[in-house]
């Protein structure tokens, strides 16, 4: 402060600090300081009344109590038995899941748009424009409800998959089935000999990283370039392809016996399904189990399946009755002597297959809906679309800004120096107007992470709809539960700005 | 100096200041008009028609105890209220009373401070289906795909229900009633849940209503009714018993069509003391002597509320079923006035 | 790509084009969209039923604004344009008409939401005070007390005089008008009743009218559906019927609000009559009541008593004098307001209340002074951190939390707060923007003219500041415009919550896209207009300074 600077002696007035533009300063925050902490005492006063008025308090502990709710998409382990915290956890990680996805695809749409909105052809540049003003100036909301609606609408639902003559078929050789619950596509299983595969791909990685480096060195030292792409390509896949295909083909002739409960000599897995109903199987973490469920599913059968992970707690589980049909491996078979500790298991004539390290597990259809594999709900896929369309009109203004800010010169001069036209566009304009693009990219990067919640309007089960939504109205706890609802968001929309701002840094222009 | 003067600078006319304690009766009497939390809309019990006025089966109990204090039935603020705001609005004093097909339960009534004043509809949780997926009972649905609306206690229900029949399901929820049932018939869920009443509202509106079907099962009780602040024991009196008096009157035989002489020629002394012509009930609520009359003038007894707005002659068509009176085979049981 | 562009144009149309032609304009209900749709042998994907939209469109634009005072909203906005003139079109238009741009948010807040005259115009004569004690105080003492001073000054004339001031205008032009308006009421209440009867008759008449349309058409649909050789004739006709019903039900519903109209006045008259009755009363128990305030003087409780007495009574008699001496017109509930009404009035106010608060927080996150500035920072970030639907579902369940207990005010106005506070977050970075624009030079050219603080900003830095602003302003407005449905989430009835409660009636329950499409429109057709506008304004002020 200038009071360094002060003749130690001159004598001090009250006066001065109102008339002294030096303490004038300190007065005018002194009192707004004042008037800040008065505010916030009167607010919490007032909160503490209204409180103690109701019969409420301020408390935590209902995040800890049981919820009650199902919830369809979840990232981690959750049923209704568990807690509200976690539930809001269940939703937080669906909101980051879509802001994420969100925002690499409003990107990818937005540089598209972008550029062809600069494009020479009327018809497309036009038909970008259409987008471009439609999608910013019709409410999100609106948008996503469509969206949602045109989706339903347009796709067939699982029921049209059925029957000898079906109105719709499955996709990419009986793989991947759209419906209008979501697109229904194969989830990887891990098998025996995953960890050899992950620990091939690993070395692969490093190799990658190794010639790129290599790459590099021998460019600066003697210019020549080393086709970098197609070795990292090459190295990424053909060892992991290689050692999959051995590996299978090792263990693909090996078949797991059907051990079933109070099955009788000579029983087929459809027999025995016939005779017991609705089975459930116990599945080991192996691919066996899941050939084990897909087998069902082709004789038409949906299975409950109970998770063990070892075969102590397989023994427990069938003794228990959770379950009592399971895949297991010849020699386990091998040692269970008919009856065990009271339970008879006997083997079906059927038995499936040991499965590769690495399967895919395709979606089936089995009772009302497909079942196995990964489902992309509706609700995701609706939301996703209409964050990242409405976030792309947006991102297309930018880019195109950003090329236009680039002069006419830079191209040229690039041009002259013989540089090939992708060069052009990688090595000299995109940097350029990546300096122009980044800082609005990245608040439209935090508008679409707060739009996401408006995921309520298709069901998706975001923070907002978990603990801002069923939670609150539950337990009653709005204080609290819209208090940690507007935290979260804060934090992410911090730690969103702040990464970027990071990346914004580095590619900034370094002015000396 | 009040505080509304200050805020009332801002907007004039927008100020309600209101107290969360035992004077409503009072303060909707001085302000002439009661406020009555409803749905946004929800077929049958609460829409606003072509010229904004609302219409509906919980619309007839704000009237009916608007008539009872103020002797309009007209006189009624309808504040529209989501699944969310419905509890704040009460427990703010933003309105006098919930009308909202609110479910009674424990918690409601005992965490939440609020008070269940009776029930004006017996409902409970349904299912329908589609005709042509050939299920007869709840019981086979394990793995279908379930719309639900979100924010109400059929959530709760339908996880307790597949979780005891040992089933799984997949639930879609979904925000209104509208996108439900767009969902719904496009083929994006197998079932769509909720109150019976809801259902049968829903189904009435198809293209072809006999392509679906309600499964027999009513998993859960959803005794709806409207509720009022905890603690001003007064309030919650007036609109229980104007509630009260819309049952006994169709068990009594009193009408809109006949209140207004049926007072005065009858015999039964509890009729008379219902319309106010022996006794002084209406003084003991603090009100005028002829409020349950002008109660059930204001859109007829229970039974004719029900005709109305749900009942067979509508569109939505449902039948009395629990809500009959108890002498035909129903719940519907007022206490006796005296 | 051409091909492509065009095949998927071609695709989409062919979907659309049809459907929304093949709509039925004239129906009473979905069901009776379906029978005609059925009638020309489709079913309802096969044309839209644009029936809704003609049933409900005054809903969807003015909400539950009564029918006979559309002409305020619509003036409103007209007068809006006037307002926005002298800013916008700067260089045709009179700056004196400034003025009237300052005044028109309070002559907006009165048309819309009615009530006394007095009030706006006290509300503006307390910022004319606030200036009169600046002037004054400003030559006492330094700049930022005498600031200090008028909001002091102002503060003290909203919370003391304005009610006080009001009552007495009411009070004086009601009385003499006391005998007229009873005489006038009590002949009003003895024509009533027989109003009330014709008006019952008629809506009995016409409803007689349609039903016997609606047999008839039903016989020409049966006749259809046997599958007659002439179809297109009675096609024809039923249209014709169609159209005979439309026209039929336009007159009954306006029937029926006639009905409403007169009861609501016979049954208000009755009440209004019984409180002007007792206003003699009161006004001669008023020297009484005064009488026993003073005699209680030292007994703490009957002083209490005898004052509550008072103050009751003379409330009673402020709230009879409110309605006997209004000048000015009707009241109307802010509940009432809905539809596109309510979105517009959302925006227009977020945006112009927020203008000064963006300003002071762009300023303060700009200031030297560190406090202020983190405070602004703090407050800009964490509005921007959260989304405005939480910020809605604050206003709508917390903000009664954090009131003094026992205030609560209406649903509107606590968005209308959340929603400033939330625009003037995003309005205090455009106006950053534009400060952090204006070359170095003037400001320095500013403070070498000898010019202190606030007339520095005031004279050069925030004219030209707010002058680069305001594509930056047009756009902040747009998205706020469109962010005004999410309040559909709290229960307030704009256009998207009145397509919910517009499917909740049993004639339109299942009506869909015929609604969106509507309202997308109507979004559409405003937003595109203000963004082209906005555009025209960059490329002018990019003129400008080249």
């Amino acid at each position: 402060m200038a009071t360094l600077s002060d003749p130690p002696r001159e004598s001090f007035h009250i006066s001065q600090l109102l008339y002294d533009t030096r303490y004038r300063s300190i007065t005018i925050q002194v009192i707004a300081f004042i008037l800040i902490v008065a505010a916030f005492v009167f607010l919490a006063r007032n909160v503490v009344i209204n409180l103690s008025a109701l019969g409420k308090d301020f408390d935590f502990g209902f995040l800890g109590s049981r919820a009650g709710y199902d919830i369809n998409q979840r990232l981690i382990e959750y049923s209704n038995e568990s807690t509200h915290g976690r539930a809001a956890l269940v939703g937080i990680l669906n909101t980051l899941l879509v802001a994420f996805l969100g925002c690499i695809v409003a990107t990818i749409l937005g540089v598209i748009a972008g550029v062809l909105r600069l494009s020479k052809n009327w018809i497309v540049s036009r038909l970008m424009s259409v987008y471009v003003e439609g999608f910013r100036n019709i409410p999100l909301l609106l948008w996503i409800i469509v969206i949602f609606a045109v989706m339903t609408e347009s796709t067939p639902s699982p029921r049209d998959f059925r029957g000898a003559d079906p109105e719709a078929s499955m996709l990419l050789g009986e793989s991947v089935a759209i419906t209008n619950r979501g697109i229904f596509i194969p989830a990887p299983v891990w098998g025996d000999g995953a960890f050899l595969l992950v620990s091939v791909f690993i070395v692969s990685l490093a190799g990658i990283w190794a010639f790129r480096r290599f790459a590099r060195k021998r460019q600066e030292a003697t210019g020549a370039i080393l086709p970098v792409f197609w070795v990292s390509l090459g190295l990424f896949f053909v060892p992991v392809l290689v050692v999959y295909f051995a590996y299978s083909a090792a263990i693909s002739r090996d078949q797991y016996p059907l051990l079933a409960v109070g099955a009788e000599q000579g029983m087929t897995l459809e027999s025995y399904v016939e005779a017991n109903g609705n089975p459930s199987i116990c599945a080991l973490p192996s691919t066996a189990g899941v050939n084990l469920s897909s087998a069902l599913r082709e004789i038409g059968q949906r299975a409950n399946i109970v998770r063990v992970s070892t075969e102590a707690e397989l023994l427990e589980a069938v003794q228990s009755g959770d379950c009592i049909l399971a895949a297991v491996s010849p020699t386990v078979a091998a040692s269970f002597p008919g009856t065990v500790e009271g339970v008879e298991m006997a083997a079906l004539t059927d038995t499936v297959d040991r499965g590769r390290p690495l399967q895919f597990e395709r979606p089936q259809l089995a009772g009302f809906n497909f079942e196995g594999g990964v489902q992309l709900r509706n609700s995701l896929i609706a939301l996703w679309f209409a964050l990242s369309l409405y976030t792309g009109a947006f991102i297309a203004e930018i880019v195109r800004a950003g090329i236009l800010s680039v002069s006419r010169g830079q191209t040229e001069a690039a041009f002259a120096l013989g540089l090939r036209p992708n060069r052009t566009m990688n090595l000299v304009i995109l940097p350029q107007a990546l300096r122009v693009i980044i800082p609005p990219l990245i608040s439209q990067y935090l508008n679409l992470t707060k739009n996401s919640s408006l995921a309520i309007a298709v069901g998706y089960m975001d923070v907002r709809a978990t603990l801002g939504g069923i939670t609150i109205n539950q337990t009653g706890r709005e204080l609290e539960g819209i208090l940690l609802m507007g935290l979260f968001y804060l934090a992410l929309s911090l730690l969103i700005s702040a990464v970027m701002n990071l990346y914004n840094n580095s590619v900034k222009l370094q002015e000396r | 100096m009040n505080k509304s003067v200050f805020f009332g600078t801002v907007a004039a006319a927008s100020l309600v200041a209101g107290f969360a304690s035992a004077q409503t009766l009072a303060e909707v009497q001085e302000r002439g008009t009661l406020n009555c939390g409803v749905t946004t809309g929800l077929t049958g019990f609460a829409a606003p028609d072509a010229n904004g006025e609302w219409q509906g089966f919980d619309v007839g109990v704000c009237r009916a105890v608007a008539a009872a204090v103020l002797g309009d039935a007209n006189a009624v603020e309808f504040v529209p209220t989501t699944g969310q705001t419905r509890f704040t609005a009460l427990a703010s004093g933003e309105i006098d009373m919930l009308a909202r097909n609110t479910t009674w339960t424990f918690s409601r009534d005992v965490d939440l401070s609020f008070e269940f004043v009776g029930i004006n509809y017996y409902d409970g949780q349904g299912f329908m289906v589609p005709r042509e997926l050939g299920v007869s009972s709840a019981l086979e649905l394990d793995g279908a795909t379930v719309c639900i609306q979100t924010g109400t206690t059929t959530e709760l229900n339908l996880a307790d229900f597949f979780a005891s029949n040992n089933m799984s399901y997949e639930p879609v929820p979904i925000e209104t009633n509208a996108e439900a049932q767009q969902q719904y018939l496009a083929g994006a869920c197998d079932v769509y849940t909720t109150d019976a009443s809801g259902l049968a509202a829903t189904r009435a509106t198809f293209e072809d209503p006999s392509a679906h079907v309600v499964l027999p099962e009513i998993v859960s009780k959803e005794p709806l009714g409207p509720l009022v602040r905890h603690g001003d024991n007064e309030w919650g009196d007036i609109v229980r018993w104007t509630l009260n008096a819309l049952i006994a009157a169709e068990e009594l035989g009193v009408t809109s069509a006949n209140v207004g002489e049926i007072g005065n020629t009858t015999e039964n002394p509890e009729i008379r003391r219902l319309l106010g012509t022996e006794g002084e009930l209406g003084a003991m609520l603090g009100l005028d002597a002829d409020w349950a009359a002008n109660a059930i003038a204001a859109g007829g007894n229970y039974g004719e509320i029900f005709e109305g707005n749900i009942g067979e002659s509508t569109p939505i068509g449902l039948a009395r079923g629990l809500n009959a009176q108890w002498t035909d085979g129903g719940l519907l049981y007022a206490p006796p006035f005296r | 790509m051409t091909i492509l562009s065009v095949l998927f144009i071609a695709y989409v149309l062919n979907g659309i084009v049809p459907w929304m032609l093949g709509g039925v304009w004239n129906a009473g209900s979905l069901a009776e969209c379906r029978t005609v749709l059925g009638a020309f042998g489709g079913d309802s994907h096969s044309g839209a039923c644009w029936a809704v939209i003609e049933d409900r469109w005054s809903q969807l634009v003015f909400g539950f604004y009564p029918q006979e005072y559309y002409w305020r909203p619509v003036l409103t906005f007209v007068l809006m344009a006037v307002a926005l003139a002298p800013i916008l079109f700067s260089d045709w238009v009179p700056r004196q008409l400034m003025i009237f741009s300052i005044l028109y948010p309070f002559i907006a807040v009165w048309l819309i939401w009615g009530g006394s005259i007095w009030v706006p115009i006290l509300v503006v004569a307390s910022f004319v005070v606030g200036y009169l004690v600046y002037r004054i105080a400003s030559g006492v003492v330094f700049a930022g007390l005498a600031v200090g001073l008028a909001i002091l000054a102002t503060v003290l004339w909203w919370m003391f005089a304005i009610d006080a001031i009001n009552s007495r205008l009411n009070a004086a032009v009601g009385a003499p008008r006391y005998d007229a308006a009873v005489a006038d009421l009590e002949a009003n209440l003895a024509i009533l009743p027989e109003e009330v009867a014709t008006a019952e008759a008629l809506v009995e008449s016409i409803d007689a009218q349609v039903a016997e349309i609606v047999a008839d058409r039903d016989a020409v649909v049966s006749r259809i559906m046997e599958g007659v050789s002439d179809v297109s004739a009675l096609q024809d006709e039923l249209l014709a019927y169609q159209r005979t019903l439309t026209d039929l039900r336009n007159q009954q519903s306006s029937a029926a609000r006639a009905l409403t109209v007169v009861t609501a006045e016979l049954n208000d008259g009755i009440r209004l009559l019984e409180s002007y009755q007792t206003l003699p009363a009161l006004i001669e128990a008023l020297p009484e009541l005064r009488e026993n305030v003073a005699n209680a003087a030292g007994d703490e409780v009957a002083l209490a008593a005898a004052e509550d007495a008072l103050r009751s009574a003379e409330e009673r008699m402020d709230s009879i004098y409110a309605v006997l001496g209004r000048v000015g017109l009707p009241p109307v509930q802010s509940r009432e307001i809905g539809g596109f009404l309510l979105a517009l009035i959302l925006g227009v106010s977020g945006i112009v209340l927020s203008f000064p608060l963006g300003i002071l927080l762009a300023l303060g996150r700009q200031s030297d002074l560190i406090l202020l500035k983190m405070v602004s920072v703090a407050f800009i970030e964490v509005i921007r951190g959260v989304p405005l639907i939480v910020w809605l579902i604050t206003a709508s369940l917390l903000l009664n939390y954090f009131l003094p207990p026992g205030t609560t005010f209406d649903l509107v106005l606590r968005v209308v707060i959340m929603v400033t506070l939330f625009a003037s977050a995003y309005m205090a970075e455009v106006i950053r923007g534009g400060l952090a624009a204006l070359p170095r030079g003037q400001y320095e050219g500013a403070d070498s003219l000898g010019l202190n603080y606030a007339q520095s900003m005031r004279l050069i830095v925030l004219p030209q500041a707010l002058k680069i602003s305001i594509p930056g302003i047009v756009s902040t407005f747009i998205g706020l415009f469109k962010d005004t449905v999410l309040v559909v989430f709290i229960g307030l009835l704009d256009p998207i919550g009145f397509s919910n409660s517009i499917r909740a009636d049993t004639d339109w329950n299942g009506v869909y896209w015929e609604i969106f499409i509507f309202i997308g429109a109507c979004f559409f057709v405003f937003c595109y207009g203000m963004s082209q506008y906005s555009q025209y304004l960059e490329r002018k002020l990019a003129t400008g300074h080249r």
